[in-house]
């Protein structure tokens, strides 16, 4: 068992999720109190000992998963599997009918979904893991190829519409409440489904295998340009609470960053209670500043995501700075401060897209005709106390770099970062002419992830 | 597996004759006992307190405002009979306030009051740092307190970075060292609670002493079980559907999203004003109850209006 766990934590770690060795410790000795048939309270257990943020846990989860696996027992694969079996007498009743056609097959998952039967689910979704997936062993597909796979040939949107209607004339409130329980269900169902997909592939390909295939990288690390749908999704869920989380701390620090000059006065009276000794020594509290920021964002295709979210988070965490200006470019500037004083940031984010007037020319970026515009435009908007943010990949298209325009700019300003969303090593490849600009800034950051990200925003002075 | 109970152990490290029994005795126990002291755990917070008495660990309890960190804290002194110690974390605690501050004016007047001769300073200065003149603050409190006591450090998020180190040696040895007096042991084993809003990052060194437990909130069944647990006199129809519609609210994506002692309130308004269904006017005109913020009470009504119109 002790071996079992340290392979254990040695894949979490290699998950990304950091055990130390006093936690491994720990794990053991909860291993030795837990009883090890309950396979929930297994996993909880482990997870207090060797999880200490809400979300590594999901990674846990996952790793657990696999790791410890529920293998079937053979009298369980047998039900499902030898179809003309004859059911016993009280599991007759159960929807593991295996002659039933394509529409019985959804009405039984529906009742079954709609009964909030948790065992009937999970007997459906392995029975339709059998039916629909045609696992083929050995063949190397992703599982998540199987759960579309299944989900589609069961005929999940049927199986939805069933369960939508199955509700008499409802108030608008108890409708949406409907709603909402239906989506929980399903979501519930296809992580059975999901489930037993994987413990079939793991009797197939091992458990190492599947361990290996199924290592994600943490929400954190997901690099922003390469993200696709889904992750850019959570990656916007996740900005709302980083923001908030972010405000605590930079106010917490800015507060007690630097102790002010000594406070005579108070020195004083403190010192009167120790017969004149003065033993507390008080300071003011030092003088706040909160930096001024002005931002300005490459909006095109490549890098949209990544100007995105830094104008997202930058938004969100407005009370920080004592003044936030945004631009975006393409080839021409315009000003998109104001969409952000709208309650709802991501709706502000997406009036960027379609209302802000970006493009001047040809609609590629051009980052010396944007920053000409924004010095024939928006000078005013610098200021010496100001710092200054630009987003973008410097891939210019080849037009002139007007590197002499950016270098007026950053002289207005107090500070100048350059972030770009690029793996370091392409800089300077191709169209890129970072180096013709990095020499005016006071720094230029790699800023591919949220990590990077945070970092560079709690840093900001 | 090792053989050694991780209490014995501890009770050993401190010099115990005998070690204190766990005060519950299994995973289910627990969360019954919970219930009888109004607390409803869920299996994963009966699990994890569970191991925490099992283990001898302080448990960190993370999650969102409002649901039921400090209550389970509590719940736990009751149902165990134990005393409850309360340490409120703020922004500028420190050592004199969490752990013990030497009675200076005591000090003092005792220094003053003293003849001046020579031979009785030693005597004088052994005697002014010596427990009498010391005030204890919670945690050498828990620590001293014979009889046994629930540690509750609330809202650890709150102090800073380096206040946290307080803590370290309490959290793992059971211990307080004072320099002037030696180190003051636990003569019990204390249950030890740290509760945190994740407003910030908590230290690795503080978080690697404690087993992890996180409180989210409640599924709309628990939810609907706590209502009619604390709420006299409520349906449970009406029960159901205040807890879904929290539920419901809580998947907007709102500034604060109700708490569970939030939806009691609500619960309980509903019960005073003789309510026995929901309907749509009435959630929206009593939305200020579970909402706080204005934008958040605009944007509600009119997802609530918008579902209307469709």
């Amino acid at each position: 068992m002790l071996e079992l766990l340290s392979g254990f934590v040695a894949e979490l770690r290699t998950a990304g999720v950091p055990v130390s060795m006093g936690e491994h410790v720990d794990a053991a000795h909860a291993l030795s109190v837990i009883d090890l048939g309950d396979r929930d309270a297994m996993r909880l257990g482990l997870r207090a000992a060797l999880v200490k943020r809400s979300d590594y846990q999901a990674a846990f989860d996952r790793t657990f998963a696999l790791y410890f696996a529920t293998r079937r027992t053979p009298d369980e694969i047998a039900t499902t599997q030898t179809a003309s079996a004859p059911e016993s007498p009280e599991t007759s009743t159960t929807p593991s009918e295996r002659s039933a056609s394509g529409s019985e097959m959804v009405q039984q998952i529906a009742d079954a979904i709609a009964s909030g039967n948790l065992r009937d689910q999970r007997e459906m979704a392995s029975l339709a893991v059998d039916r629909f997936a045609g696992i083929e062993a050995g063949r190397p597909v992703g599982a998540a190829y199987y759960l579309y796979r299944t989900m589609r040939q069961l005929r999940i949107d049927e199986v939805e519409a069933q369960l939508r209607s199955g509700h008499e004339v409802l108030s608008p409130l108890e409708q949406r409440i409907a709603d909402e329980v239906v989506t929980d269900q399903l979501a519930q169902f296809r992580e059975f489904v999901e489930g037993e997909i994987m413990e079939q592939l793991i009797e197939d390909r091992g458990v190492a295998e599947m361990v290996a295939a199924s290592r994600t990288s943490m929400l954190e690390d997901i690099d922003v340009m390469q993200a696709n749908r889904d992750e850019l999704e959570r990656l916007e869920r996740a900005l709302v609470p980083l923001s908030r989380k972010m405000a605590a701390r930079l106010a917490q620090k800015r507060r007690r960053r630097r102790r002010g000059p000594l406070d005579m006065r108070r020195t004083m009276r403190e010192s009167l209670s120790t017969g004149g000794v003065p033993i507390d020594v008080r300071f003011r509290p030092p003088h706040p500043t909160k930096p001024e920021l002005v931002i300005l964002a490459d909006m095109s295709g490549s890098v949209a995501s990544f100007a995105r979210f830094t104008l997202l988070l930058v938004h969100a965490l407005n009370n920080e700075f004592s003044k936030v200006r945004s631009f975006v470019f393409v080839d021409g500037v315009d000003e998109v401060t104001q969409f952000f004083d709208e309650d709802d940031p991501t709706v502000a984010a997406d009036r960027i897209v379609s209302e802000a007037n970006m493009i001047a020319a040809d609609g590629h970026s051009d980052y010396g005709l944007a920053f000409t515009h924004f010095a024939a435009r928006y000078l005013d908007a610098l200021s010496p106390r100001a710092t200054l943010l630009v987003l973008g990949d410097a891939r210019s298209n080849y037009h002139p770099a007007c590197a002499d325009t950016f270098d007026a700019l950053t002289r207005k300003v107090r500070r100048t970062y350059w972030l770009n969303p690029e793996p370091q090593s392409y800089w300077e490849s191709g169209d890129s002419v970072l180096s013709q600009y990095a020499t005016y800034c006071d720094d230029v950051f790699e800023c591919r992830t949220l990590r990077q990200l945070e970092a560079f925003v709690m840093g900001l002075k | 597996m090792s053989a050694v109970d991780p209490r014995q152990e501890l009770a050993a490290r401190l010099g115990l004759s005998d070690a204190p029994r766990p005060s519950f005795t299994s995973p289910d126990a627990l969360v019954s006992a919970l219930a009888q002291h109004d607390y409803l755990a869920s299996p994963e917070i009966g699990a994890i307190t569970y191991l925490a008495d099992r283990l001898a660990k302080p448990v960190l309890v993370e999650g969102p405002a409002g649901t039921g960190k400090t209550a389970l804290a509590k719940a736990v002194a009751d149902a165990t009979g134990a005393r409850l110690i309360r340490l409120q974390c703020y922004e500028g605690l420190d050592e004199s306030k969490a752990l013990y501050e030497w009675n200076y004016r005591k000090q003092l007047l005792r220094i003053q009051a003293a003849s001046d001769d020579e031979a009785s300073w030693d005597r004088l200065e052994g005697d002014i740092f010596s427990p009498d003149f010391l005030l204890t603050r919670p945690l050498l409190e828990a620590i001293r307190s014979t009889e046994p006591v629930v540690l509750l450090i609330d809202e650890i998020d709150r102090v800073e970075l380096e206040t946290e180190a307080l803590l370290l040696e309490i959290l793992s040895e059971y211990q307080v060292s004072i320099p002037e007096l030696g180190t003051v042991k636990a003569t019990q084993i204390p249950m030890v609670f740290l509760t945190s809003n994740a407003t910030r990052e908590l230290s690795e060194a503080l978080k690697r002493r404690c087993l992890y437990l996180f409180v989210d909130y409640p599924s709309v069944q628990r939810e609907r079980d706590i209502i009619l647990q604390r709420v006299p006199g409520i349906t449970s129809v009406l029960a159901q559907h205040v807890a879904s519609v929290v539920y419901a609210l809580r998947s907007m994506d709102l500034k604060k999203s109700p708490s569970v002692s939030e939806t009691l309130d609500w619960a309980r308004t509903l019960v005073i004003l003789g309510k026995e269904e929901l309907d749509d006017d009435f959630v929206v005109s009593t939305l200020h109850i579970l909402l706080k913020h204005q934008s958040d009470i605009a944007k509600a009504t009119r997802e609530l209006r918008r579902t209307n119109g469709a």
